[in-house]
């Protein structure tokens, strides 16, 4: 057993949430920071200084966290929303300071929290190339060195001297995760970057990150999708408010974050802490029904081929509100979609601040299994609020237009079908 | 017998000066520049990471440790540095037709709509000098200042994506800000040169002095620039405050005409401006001895600018880590 490469002891980092009210950004102004002065001193002289001020409030992002990663590890980290998994990366990669405790590195550290930082709009795909990798760190030698390495991995020969800023979107991500995937680091963190591009390149990303963890280097790894963390990592440290709530073999944290997301199962959203979005409008419940018996039960429990009514019960009210829910099967891979702003004809018109969303599947076309759902309403051109692991729900075997569809088949979909005999 | 009397010049007296702080400037900028080569001579730059991953750099993160490792982190990134800089520049005159030329137009127009208001409309003394001349000896340095003071304070606002997702030492993004201006002033100082010839105006030794002056100005530049850009990222008033400063500079600084008329007794006061201290050197540099150099004052505006730069350097380094938190 070696060293710890990375050691991490009672890590706590603090933010100031400030309440005031709508207006005003927390960026403060200057009249802020005057008045405030003001106050400070008028507060001194009345002696009033021990209250607590109303208007912030102390928000532990990170909680006390320790942990240590050796060399050569593969680890996830996992956690839902707002658990701090994003904080920890930026303390880890040095952008922002820890308020208590001590992290000590061996080792150069690359981070990628972003795909494509620092790129520049105008600039052509080869000065992107090594504008990009001096940001990441890798000296000019290096970058020469690698070149043709990292323009055949992302595809753009043809385009290196056009600006990026007419590059498909594809293309700018391959060509980012291209420099990214040429780091050598001793340690590389990468916050969930690969939720982007298409498939076959997320593969082919993959396969590079598979490829840097043989050659013996350390990998810190974001993502909420557990069959990406599964394949991998193989250490898994689960956050749950800023806390270490699981350090251990990878499928056991994954097992314990899976079933953390149903126990945290409340009838009433509104209660969920772990959520993102402006807030204008807030998810309230997220309720299913078998639609042949009108919309009375809820139901978690459903046979394939069912039709359902997926209800969305929302508090608020926003212009322009859309809802767009993905349904994820346990680990976490994304399934279907549904989004009320792409509209059909067969849609009925929208009634203004009816409170809900319903959307009506005429057939449950998924194989059995467990399911979870995420939901996110946006409006006034932002998202306003986005929940994981809104609601459960089982389905079993059942038949789509007479035929029977079995537990033990593959992949997540059925589609209805019909054979001929030749 | 010694070197004083051997060139018949007293280095020590008062109208040497000037010639005695050019030398010594001279003498470190070469000093400077044997230690560079010599460290980037020893090993190549290739190796200068390599020697470091077999090492092993040990890193501490704690709260608020003032990191030791700073300023060798900032050598270690002065290629980012000179990648910022030529990013910069690569992007300001992409999509435009005339393209570097405007690095010229902009101080050339300046200085004819001065020429005529000051020099022929206002009628104010010039010495001797051609105006077009005064006008753009002084044009030179405060463009400089007044383009690199403006860049500097929004830097690193408009590299808040950099900030806020990756790790690097941040002054380099004030440092490199004022570079890019630094290339523009080069670009226009031939339009100075093109004067001098127009004019047959014949350069004295004072020009000499120009690289500790151009040094002035470069640290008065960054010395504000490193405040406000450390307060525009709490406070974005200051994206206010940083236009009317300069705009309001053009004219309490000598630019349009020379500092002689300010009445003996306030020059002092005047001198305040670190401006006006460069400009004036700048003048007594290029113009040679048509125009009086006011010591005191030239010395108050040195002490100013490095109180400017050493305040501003600390502020910057007591407010950087929390930069990706607010900005």
């Amino acid at each position: 057993m070696s060293n710890p490469i990375i050691k991490v002891e009672n890590l706590s980092k603090k933010y100031v949430i400030s309440h005031q009210t709508s207006g005003r950004n927390r960026h403060g102004t200057l009249r802020d920071a005057i008045t405030d002065g003001f106050k400070s001193v008028g507060k001194r002289f009345t002696k009033q200084s021990n209250t607590a001020d109303p208007e912030h409030e102390d928000f532990w992002a990170l909680n006390d966290v320790s942990f240590e990663i050796n060399q050569g590890d593969r680890v996830g980290i996992i956690g839902r929303n707002g658990a701090g998994k994003s904080t920890l990366l930026k303390i880890l990669s040095r952008i922002t300071e820890p308020t208590r405790g001590r992290i000590t590195i061996e080792g150069r550290v690359a981070s990628l929290l972003e795909v494509g930082t620092g790129f520049h709009a105008e600039l052509s795909g080869r000065e992107n190339i090594f504008l990009n990798g001096a940001i990441l760190g890798m000296s000019k030698v290096e970058i020469k060195r690698k070149f043709d390495e990292i323009v055949a991995f992302s595809e753009v020969e043809k385009f290196l001297y056009t600006p990026v800023k007419r590059y498909s979107s594809g293309m700018y991500v391959r060509l980012a995760f291209a420099v990214a995937a040429h780091l050598e680091p001793e340690i590389l963190i990468v916050d969930e970057v690969l939720a982007v591009g298409d498939a076959q390149f997320q593969k082919k990303c993959l396969g590079k990150m598979e490829d840097v963890s043989k050659e013996g280097r350390t990998i810190l790894f974001v993502s909420h999708n557990m069959a990406v963390v599964q394949a991998l990592c193989d250490r898994g440290i689960f956050l749950t408010q800023g806390s270490v709530s699981n350090n251990d073999s990878i499928s056991n944290t994954v097992n314990a974050y899976l079933t953390s997301l149903e126990q945290a199962k409340d009838d009433n959203l509104l209660h969920r802490t772990d959520r993102r979005g402006g807030g204008k409008v807030r998810v309230s419940r997220v309720t299913l029904h078998r639609a042949k018996e009108g919309s009375g039960n809820t139901e978690s429990l459903f046979q394939v081929g069912d039709p359902v009514k997926i209800k969305i019960d929302f508090e608020g009210d926003c212009l322009g509100l859309e809802c767009r829910f993905t349904i994820y099967e346990q680990q976490g891979q994304a399934i279907a979609t549904f989004s009320s702003a792409d509209r059909s004809e067969l849609d009925s018109p929208s009634k203004q601040s009816s409170g809900f969303f319903v959307c009506d599947l005429e057939e449950l076309l998924l194989m059995p299994g467990r399911y979870r759902i995420n939901v996110a309403l946006s409006g006034n051109h932002a998202l306003q609020d986005h929940l994981e692991g809104a609601a459960f729900f089982d389905v079993e075997q059942g038949t789509v237009r007479g035929r029977p569809v079995l537990p033990n088949s593959y992949g997540y979909v059925h589609f209805p079908h019909r054979w001929s005999e030749i | 017998m010694n070197l004083e009397t051997l060139l018949g010049i007293n280095f020590f007296a008062t109208e040497n000066l000037p010639l005695l702080i050019a030398f010594l400037s001279i003498l470190v900028l070469i000093l400077l520049a044997r230690i560079m080569t010599k460290k980037s001579a020893g090993k190549t730059e290739l190796g200068d990471y390599e020697s470091n991953s077999t090492a092993k750099p040990k890193l501490i993160i704690e709260a608020g440790r003032a990191d030791r490792q700073y300023w060798k982190d900032l050598w270690r990134y002065r290629e980012l540095f000179y990648f910022l800089a030529w990013r910069d520049i690569l992007v300001r005159y992409k999509q435009t037709v005339i393209g570097i030329l405007w690095a010229l137009i902009r101080p050339l127009l300046t200085m004819v709509v001065f020429t005529i208001i000051f020099g022929k409309l206002a009628k104010l003394p010039s010495n001797d000098v051609p105006y077009p001349i005064l006008v753009f000896a002084a044009m030179l340095p405060w463009q400089f200042f007044a383009n690199a003071l403006s860049e500097c304070s929004n830097s690193l606002i408009s590299n808040s994506n950099l900030v806020s997702k990756v790790y690097f030492p941040r002054l380099i993004v004030p440092a490199s800000a004022v570079v890019v201006s630094f290339i523009d002033f080069l670009i226009s100082s031939t339009i100075l040169i093109a004067l001098m010839i127009w004019y047959k105006f014949v350069p004295t030794w004072g020009m000499l002095m120009l690289p500790f002056l151009i040094m002035l100005a470069f640290a008065a530049a960054l010395g504000g620039g490193l405040w406000f850009s450390a307060l525009n990222i709490k406070y974005r008033d200051f994206r206010f405050i940083v236009p009317f400063v300069v705009q309001f500079g053009l004219y309490v600084s000598p630019v349009g005409f020379s500092s002689a008329i300010v009445p003996e007794q306030w020059r002092l006061l005047y001198s305040l401006n670190p401006m006006v201290g460069v400009i004036d050197g700048f003048r007594w540099a290029i113009l040679g001895q048509n125009t009086a150099m006011y010591w005191p004052g030239f010395m108050l505006s040195i002490g100013i600018v490095l109180l400017l730069l050493i305040s501003g350097i600390w502020h910057f380094r007591n407010t950087e880590r929390t930069f990706a938190d607010i900005i």
